[in-house]
């Protein structure tokens, strides 16, 4: 186990962006490898600058690194430029703390948030000169875990992972070590054992002790077990208390710009407003809230540490925070964190929400973000996102006559009983808002930001199939045709091809790996990125494996059919998620369970935990605010906050 | 009516080991950071979206390591004299800083003179070069040394570079102030590029008007003259910036009058690099002797 440092120093002037690959990160943490300590390479299979700022990893890296037997390192993905020079140079993947060679480390642990990096994976054990299939791996061999979002679903990968982590992983992380350090004592002799003694901890799924079957017609009949240490369904992790994991302490500061290039500072885990397309707000419930005390010690702290004079509050909804308000104003009034804007990712739509915005954009008031999702109305109740055409021109409405010059508009495309109308429906929002920007100055401009829904598992879309990509591509058609005849209004889409990718992986069973495999073999790797994705290298994959993607994501799934994950559970009750899509069928909107009874979708009855919210009202803001009348909305008073700092920053 | 000059302050730092690897951008951003987390009050520029008005010297290729580079800070009128100029602040600069990026000495400067972009006018470079092989032996003194008489003594030394997104062709030979072969022991007891064991090394001082001549550009001219059978092409194992070198009345550090600082406060100041005295040259700010900067180096490859 020696650095790698000297060989890889002679070759990092060949490429692109050297930097990332020299860790030397502020909060980087050199370990002390000794053989009791089970060693974990915790990978992001992306680039540097997309998976540093992954808070996730940052956890973990810190939980594995504080415990007495465990140690932790990182690596992403080297861009094509450095993957060519590893293997002319027969060098292997590394680790960025102590460029240590990844096959020297007990655990290879992969941080899987999108479908489309399936391929970099595979490209990453390869270059770590892993076998790529668990099944081939023997006591030499590090290994092979993955979590994140995706692990929801792990079956597209099963083939190539020793083992899936389900939902929260700070406690999971230290049971798992306590089996990987005992194995390595042992000399990492029994690997059958240690899969076995894996699956016994709650929330670890070990594919290979699994088995799937298919009918005659090709659809799924189950995924089962054949070892009797296999549970017949693994349920997710939650923690209950985000106040007992004030993690990442020391967050990492690159040296070379990354994405979310800022203090992240997480306050609430899970969201109960119940948007149906959204996978991330159905498996991380209930809502759990950092207590406000907590979260201004944490961006204190952080700021003082690292220098960073831009604070992110994390969230799936920032905006409905308890304590929002105080913490926003206590930051962006603290002195000793000198000129310091505060940004807060997905906020909601209304016009509170712009005043916060307005109290802490002191600086750079560019453009302002909303997500409405649907064009209509009717289409809003299908998908549960219910805010009215009042509470956008509303927010726009502040956004413009506070100053702000842009407003960009998120929108979905391809959703569940979507007709033209609806459609057209997000280039007449687009319009309208244009129109009241253009009271408050000749250049206001909106952009629009469309997307392709594809739908996910464990949501109650997870029947839905897709639209092709010939119907996204008519539906942008439609909008860039009504796009270009409205003055102000800018349309942006996601490559609907990269959709087709991501609705196969996302939804795709244990017949996906050869094709993954096989796309990887081809030369497909980071297909996430526009330049090197590759849709041929998909078709013909799935040819050469007799697949279709008419089975496996256009076509609308049965009640009574198995699915992929039905083995698993991110705590939601099937019939829930049934009902729930009857319900949006029926353009039937559900309340926001935080401030109305339990509806008793599963995710807190089955752990026996609760959401932690401090504040028994709901967020002052527009009926997407309150949880009440939702057909129309609630009266909520609004309260701008505008003017606290407004125009001080040019001074 | 202008406004009042802000007092500024000249830092001199090395930056060497695996953060030779960082961009002149990241190298900025990671200046920002280190001062506002020891609190220097750095003056900031008007309008919507106010800056740290920080200026670099002429950039560092990425990959290069260097023991000369500078960074003038202008300080907020009314809270520079909060700052106290003494070894703490290094040793509080150096804490906020990358392993690699090392603070060699702090003084003021005066107000409103010229940037060290316009100012610098030459840098010393240390080249550790090999020949087409992969090992250092494959290079033999003798070549090396046929190589830099080769380049000495054309007369033009074109090199096509682009310009504004253009191809241009300029003569870069007048830029050659400078190239000699180090001599064995100077290479292993003095200055010497960093992390780089049984390279032969070349000391270059090339210009940087009007335009500044990279390391790896002398190489690519030179390779066209001087390469050949006899005389294979170089290429740069580790390159490390030495000196950058201004006009010496156009800039003394702590000589200017300044009701903020005097020139006991300057932290380091020493003897000009003696062979460009006569040549009235010095650096932006000297260091007390060169053996300073290579016990900055000893031990520190990441």
């Amino acid at each position: 186990m020696s650095s790698l440092w000297p060989e890889l120093e002679q070759f990092l002037g060949e490429v692109q962006k050297p930097a990332r690959y020299i860790g030397c990160e502020d909060g980087m943490l050199i370990p002390d490898h000794r053989p009791d300590k089970a060693a974990w390479l915790l990978v992001y299979p992306d680039t540097y600058e997309v998976g540093l700022p992954n808070q996730g990893l940052q956890i973990l890296y810190e939980i594995l690194n504080e415990r007495p037997d465990a140690v932790a390192e990182r690596s992403y993905a080297p861009w094509t430029d450095l993957a060519a020079v590893l293997r002319r140079e027969g060098l292997p993947l590394f680790s960025l703390d102590t460029h240590r060679a990844a096959g020297d480390f007990d655990v290879l642990a992969f941080n899987l948030s999108a479908e489309l990096v399936y391929t970099n994976l595979l490209e990453c054990l390869d270059l770590a000169g892993v076998p790529l299939h668990a099944a081939d791996r023997g006591a030499d061999d590090p290994l092979v875990l993955v979590g994140g979002h995706c692990a929801y679903n792990p079956e597209p990968i099963a083939d190539f992972v020793d083992a899936a982590v389900l939902g929260d992983g700070e406690e999971v992380v230290s049971e798992i070590n306590e089996l990987v350090a005992a194995w390595k004592r042992a000399g990492r002799i029994d690997r059958p054992g240690l899969l076995a003694d894996l699956a016994g901890i709650e929330g670890v799924y070990v594919p290979g002790l699994y088995e799937a079957t298919w009918h005659d017609d090709g659809t799924l009949a189950s995924v089962a077990p054949n070892h009797p240490a296999a549970p017949a369904e693994v349920p997710k992790r939650t923690v209950a208390d985000l106040a007992d994991w004030p993690y990442p302490r020391q967050q990492l500061v690159p040296l070379t710009e990354v994405v979310h290039d800022r203090l992240n500072v997480e306050v609430f885990r899970g969201c109960t407003r119940g948007c149906r397309f959204c996978q991330a707000g159905m498996i991380t419930r209930p809502v759990r809230e950092r207590p406000a005390e907590q979260v201004r010690t944490m961006v204190a702290d952080g700021l003082r540490r690292t220098g960073y004079d831009e604070v992110a509050l994390t969230s799936l909804s920032t905006a409905d925070f308890s304590g929002i308000e105080e913490v926003v104003a206590d930051t962006v009034s603290d002195d000793a964190c000198g000129q310091v804007s505060v940004s807060l990712p997905s906020l909601r739509v209304d016009a509170f929400t712009v005043g916060i915005a307005g109290q802490i954009q002191r600086a750079r008031r560019t453009g302002l973000t909303f997500a409405p999702e649907a064009g209509t109305w009717r289409m809003r109740q299908v998908i549960n996102k219910l805010i009215r055409e009042e509470d956008l021109y509303g927010a726009v409405e502040s956004a413009f006559s506070n100053g702000w010059r842009r407003v960009k508009l998120y929108f979905l495309t391809g959703l569940p009983t979507e007709t033209d109308e609806d459609t057209l429906g997000i280039v007449e929002l687009a319009k309208n808002c244009v129109e009241i920007g253009r009271r408050h100055h000749k250049g206001a401009s909106v952009t629009v930001s469309v997307g392709g829904f594809v739908p996910k598992p464990f949501t109650p879309f997870q029947w839905f199939g897709q639209n092709t990509e010939a119907e996204l591509r008519r539906k942008v058609g439609l909008l860039r045709d009504a796009a270009r005849k409205a003055r102000g209004v800018q349309l942006k889409w996601h490559d609907p091809r990269a959709s087709v990718v991501e609705g196969l992986l996302s939804r795709g069973d244990r017949r996906l790996g050869a094709v993954v495999e096989d796309v990887w073999r081809n030369g497909g790797v980071f297909q996430e990125w526009s330049e090197h994705f590759d849709l041929d290298l998909w078709l013909s994959a799935l040819e050469r494996a007799g697949l279709t993607l008419e089975d496996l994501v256009y076509r609308h799934r049965r009640e009574d059919e198995a699915l992929p994950w039905d083995h698993l559970s991110a705590g939601l009750h099937k019939d829930f998620l049934w009902q729930d899509w009857r319900d949006a069928l029926a353009e039937v909107g559900l309340e926001d369970c935080r401030w109305t009874p339990c509806y008793d979708c599963g995710a807190c009855t089955g752990y026996g935990i609760e959401h932690v919210v401090a504040s028994a009202v709901p967020p002052a803001g527009g009926s997407q605010g309150t949880g009440q009348e939702l057909a129309t909305g609630g009266e909520v008073p609004v309260k701008l906050l505008v003017g606290a700092g407004g125009r001080e920053a040019g001074s | 009516m202008n406004a009042p000059l802000n007092p500024r302050l000249r830092v001199r730092f090395a930056k060497h080991g695996k953060v030779r690897f960082t961009s002149h951008r990241d190298v900025a951003r990671v200046w920002e950071r280190a001062l506002r987390r020891v609190a220097m009050p750095v003056a900031y520029s008007e309008g919507f979206s106010p800056r740290p008005r920080l200026s670099f010297g002429l950039a560092l290729p990425t990959g290069c390591a260097s023991v000369g580079e500078y960074l003038d800070i202008e300080l907020d009128r009314v809270r520079a004299g909060e700052v106290e100029l003494d070894d703490e602040l290094c040793r509080r600069l150096d804490a906020a800083l990358p392993a690699g990026i090392d603070v060699q000495g702090v003084a003021p400067i005066e107000r409103g003179g010229p940037s060290l972009q316009e100012a610098v006018v030459a840098c010393t470079w240390e080249i550790a070069v090999a020949g087409t092989g992969s090992e250092p032996s494959d290079l033999p003194d003798e070549q090396a040394r046929a190589w830099v008489a080769g380049v000495l003594a054309a007369g033009e030394l074109p090199l096509e570079r682009e310009r504004k997104g253009k191809r241009v062709t300029d003569d870069v030979r007048p830029l050659v102030h400078a190239l000699d072969m180090l001599a064995e022991a100077e290479a292993e007891g003095g200055t010497s590029v960093p992390g780089v064991g049984g390279s032969v090394r070349l000391r270059a001082v090339l210009g940087t008007r009007p335009r500044a001549l990279r390391p790896s550009e002398l190489l690519e001219a030179g390779n066209l003259v001087a390469a050949g059978d006899a005389h294979p092409p170089l290429r740069a194992r580790a390159v490390c910036r030495m000196h950058q070198w201004i006009e010496a009345e156009a800039e003394e550090p702590g000589t200017s009058p300044d009701d903020e600082f005097d020139r006991n406060q300057l932290i380091m100041q020493g003897d000009r690099w003696t062979g460009w005295q006569e040549r009235g040259l010095t650096e932006p700010l000297p260091l007390p002797a060169t053996a300073a900067v290579s016990a900055a180096l000893v031990g520190t490859r990441a």
